[in-house]
């Protein structure tokens, strides 16, 4: 019987929960995290139009650099600070 | 990594010989094998093919062959003294001499010849080889072992679980892992570096599994560990060159006295097919990156065309034919450091130029082919890698033109207005916002540090080639070049 080694790592995939639904975004504050991309500001401009007429405080952030992973102290701050969060990819 | 010490010796104190069937040899020395056992010498007698040879005779049958690796026997027969259950003395083949030494006895085997060779020892057979020393070596391999059913095709069955690239790979047995492992002093269980996406821990065996499955050859498998480890680092940055929309992947070069030494193709067609060397270091790279880091198309890795140098884009540096230092002693190596330089890019996209005879006038060509990096109005944030050609580097090398001399060119050269590059300019929406453009400032079009020169191909030919970068600068990714280590 032929036997091949796993060229992988060998990590089993792990389904997490998603967290629970807020009842209210006006109970809390919404991250609005721009990565840097060109135009991302034009969305996130948007959306803060739309959250502030239903009366949700939002506060800012951002990505050094689009190409690298959020650095961990962001990533905490925005754990600390908000109870949502909304990332613009798009260029 | 093999040790030997595990098996236990027939005999404590005595001779051994160690024979088989299946070597001409060993029925040569039959008759002196009974003369050493008149008495009440201890000889062991261990034949590794036959329980039943040589006949007449109290044989050990050496079946797993652990006797003779433990001996580290490499030809039949040999006849071994043992003081203290350790080899003391041995004579490999039969040579009159050699025997009466070992054994202590004048005038064995009258009516033989004085010599003759003997045959290569089972346990020197490809596969059996590599299965002793897996078993015997104190560093086991710990992959999982997948076991296939007895209908089904290996290299089917890596295609079934998603660990090739889209091509066949070569099935990852463990006695080709373990020859693999051979091309290295480190421990199948050393942690070469945690790689991103996954940020998995990466260890000298999964390089290895993955090296065999690319092709690679053992004596390859040092340039690989050290570019998985290069690649894990932040300056690389190997996470964003998987997930971007872009086509960039990781370009490989290699300096130094292993191109030679493993058989790289650093002459025509050097960037192209045909080259076992180059072709599977880079594939055993991106096998890693996709197995083990978990970066896969249409997973992390969101290329919306990519390049076909994501299967596979590594070379060396023709440094002998250069007008230049190499590109690892501009780095900061030795010339007899042997290196790999990670650079995120794709590619070639050629440069013509058959009439230039002048530097001057072949540096122009150059930067008019090079500010089409990324696009001809984006500028402030490019790097590329220009493989200068034989014929092309004689005519720099026949005007004492440095590569700081041609860099300095070219960056003055496309060194552009704003206005010309801004956004809208030329009725192309492309281009730089105008923060950057404002005023009457003119911009680089190479980030510092972004454009860098490697000298190769065929002697005939004047084409150059450009390896366009991703966005040049610490925000994305910078060429890293680490020193490959045994």
């Amino acid at each position: 019987m032929t036997a091949l080694l796993d060229p992988t790592n060998e990590r089993t995939v792990q389904e997490r929960q998603l967290s629970p639904r807020l009842p209210d975004l006006r109970e809390g504050t919404v991250a609005l995290l721009d990565i840097s991309k060109p135009r991302g500001d034009v969305f996130i401009k948007r959306l803060e139009e739309l959250f502030s007429r239903r009366g949700v405080s939002v506060k800012h952030y951002r990505k050094p650099t689009f190409s690298k992973p959020a650095p961990l102290d962001l990533r905490q701050q925005i754990a600390a600070e908000c109870t949502a969060v909304v990332e613009a990819l798009a260029d | 990594m093999s040790d030997q010490s595990t098996t236990s010796l027939p005999v404590t104190d005595g001779l051994l010989a160690v024979v088989k069937d299946d070597c001409e040899t060993c029925h040569t020395v039959v008759p002196v094998l009974a003369e050493l056992t008149v008495g009440d010498r201890p000889l062991a007698v261990v034949s590794q093919d036959r329980a039943d040879f040589p006949p007449g005779f109290e044989v050990l049958h050496d079946r797993e062959l652990d006797i003779s690796w433990r001996l580290q026997t490499e030809t039949t027969p040999t006849i071994y003294r043992i003081e203290n259950g350790e080899v003391v003395d041995e004579e490999p083949g039969w040579l009159r001499s050699g025997w009466e030494r070992v054994t202590r006895t004048p005038g064995l085997g009258a009516g033989l010849p004085d010599q003759r060779p003997g045959c290569g020892s089972d346990t020197m057979l490809p596969e059996v080889y590599e299965r002793l020393m897996q078993r015997h070596s104190p560093h086991r391999i710990s992959s999982r072992r997948v076991e296939l059913g007895s209908s089904e095709d290996p290299v089917e069955a890596a295609f079934a679980r998603g660990w090739t690239d889209g091509l066949p790979v070569t099935p990852p047995t463990e006695e080709r892992v373990a020859r693999m492992l051979g091309g290295t002093s480190r421990a199948p269980g050393e942690v070469v570096c945690v790689l991103p996406p996954d940020l998995a821990e990466c260890t000298v065996e999964k390089v290895a599994i993955n090296a065999v499955m690319a092709g690679c050859l053992p004596e390859y498998l040092p340039v690989v560990l050290a570019a998985v480890k290069a690649a894990a680092t932040s300056r690389f940055n190997i996470h964003g060159i998987s997930a971007t929309t872009y086509f960039t992947g990781p370009v490989m070069v290699v300096n130094g006295p292993i191109r030679r030494r493993i058989g790289m193709n650093s002459g025509i067609n050097a960037l192209g097919q045909g080259n076992r060397a180059n072709l599977t270091i880079g594939r055993a790279f991106n096998l890693v990156v996709r197995n083990v880091g978990g970066s896969r198309p249409g997973g992390v890795d969101r290329a919306a065309l990519g390049s076909p140098g994501k299967l596979s884009f590594c070379f060396p540096e023709d440094e002998e034919g250069s007008p230049w230092e190499s590109l690892s002693v501009e780095r900061g190596f030795s010339p007899d450091d042997s290196t790999v330089t990670l650079f995120a890019g794709h590619g070639p996209i050629e440069i013509i130029d058959q009439k230039s005879r002048t530097p001057g006038s072949l540096a122009r060509t150059f930067a008019l082919q090079l500010r089409m990096v990324g696009h001809p109005k984006l500028v402030g944030m490019a790097d590329a890698i220009v493989v200068v050609s034989p014929e092309h580097a004689r005519v720099f090398r026949e005007a004492g033109w440095s590569k700081t001399r041609l860099r300095q060119e070219i960056q003055s050269l496309l060194t552009l207005p704003g206005a010309e590059v801004a956004a809208g300019s030329d009725g192309v929406a492309e281009g730089m916002p105008p923060r950057v453009t404002a005023g009457s400032k003119s911009i680089p079009k190479f980030v510092p540090e972004g454009l860098w020169f490697v000298h190769a191909g065929g002697d005939a030919g004047m084409f150059s080639a450009i390896i366009s970068g991703w966005i040049g600068g610490a925000a994305s990714s910078q060429m890293t070049t680490v020193a490959i280590n045994s």
